[in-house]
């Protein structure tokens, strides 16, 4: 793995963009946007509270896209890890979302901001375990070749 | 819902910040996630950053009764219960985290892309939320 670079300026105006955004949800409809549960709740498919989610998600895709083509520093990526890694990955990122009832955005930015006892401790969780994930791969079980 | 497609708006400046933050990049997040290795903080402004900006909005918007297109608005102050399954879902979701280095927001936003990353990350996500919902129920 490269050494990464300490880069807080970009880190703090995306953040603001972020917050920003969800922000912004709030201010036109009322509703808490973290993006884990705007996906999951488009699959209920209940009257009237499914074409804002569709509006939001494709919003986000198209707004990625334009800032790594506008911007090309946004669109530095490193894998990091295999594909059949990334496709569990993916299944335990959903399934503890929605088990949870939150992910970065919505316990994270909503639950903190918010003083959400569940939101606080949901983050403080992930993030632990997250941290001891990356622990074990990257230097136990990596035999600290990485 | 009136207005539904103006929330395309906050979808665009999220996806936007991610991919400015370096959110988006699994590289990035590992090196925020290694705290024994070349630990790289600059994560931990994003947070600093959106909690700062959802909390102004926050105290915005209870300056007026209702959502600017319709709804109602949650207190400003969250409530909340303490469930085994908040933790149990948490600690996946972390598991998942420091595999892949994506969390939602970021895989959507390299969906953009075309990333293959993205493209083998999102349909497994989803398969996850709608197992979530068969076995556990709809909602935490």
């Amino acid at each position: 793995m490269t050494i990464a670079e300490f880069e807080p300026v970009p880190a703090l105006v995306g953040g603001l963009l972020i917050g920003g955004a969800t922000g912004l949800a709030l201010v036109l409809n009322g509703k808490i946007a973290g993006v884990s549960g705007v996906v999951a709740r488009i699959f209920r498919r209940v009257s009237g509270d499914t074409a804002w989610r569709v509006a939001f998600v494709v919003g986000l895709v198209v707004g990625g896209a334009a800032s790594f083509v506008l911007y090309p520093p946004s669109a530095s990526f490193e894998r990091a890890a295999s594909l059949p890694v990334m496709a569990v990955a993916g299944l335990l990122v959903g399934l503890g979302a929605r088990v949870g009832g939150g992910c970065t955005s919505g316990h994270g930015v909503c639950g903190i901001s918010r003083g959400s006892t569940p939101g606080i401790l949901g983050t403080v969780t992930f993030m632990g375990v997250a941290f001891l994930t990356v622990f074990v791969i990257h230097h136990l079980v990596a035999g600290g070749a990485s | 819902m009136r207005g539904a497609a103006l929330l395309f708006l906050p979808g665009v400046v999220f996806g936007v910040g991610l991919a400015v933050s370096g959110m988006t990049d699994p590289g990035k997040v590992i090196g925020f996630l290694d705290l024994a290795g070349e630990w790289d903080p600059s994560l931990a402004f994003v947070m600093g950053g959106a909690v700062l900006a959802f909390t102004l909005l926050n105290q915005v918007v209870h300056r007026r009764a209702k959502p600017l297109l319709e709804g109602e608005l949650p207190g400003r102050r969250a409530k909340g219960e303490l469930t085994p399954r908040l933790f149990i879902g948490a600690a996946l979701f972390g598991v998942g985290w420091g595999l892949g280095g994506i969390c939602p927001g970021p895989a959507l936003a390299n969906l953009g892309a075309l990333r293959l990353e993205a493209l083998v990350f999102v349909p497994a996500m989803l398969v996850g939320m709608l197992i979530a919902q068969r076995v556990f129920g709809a909602d935490a």
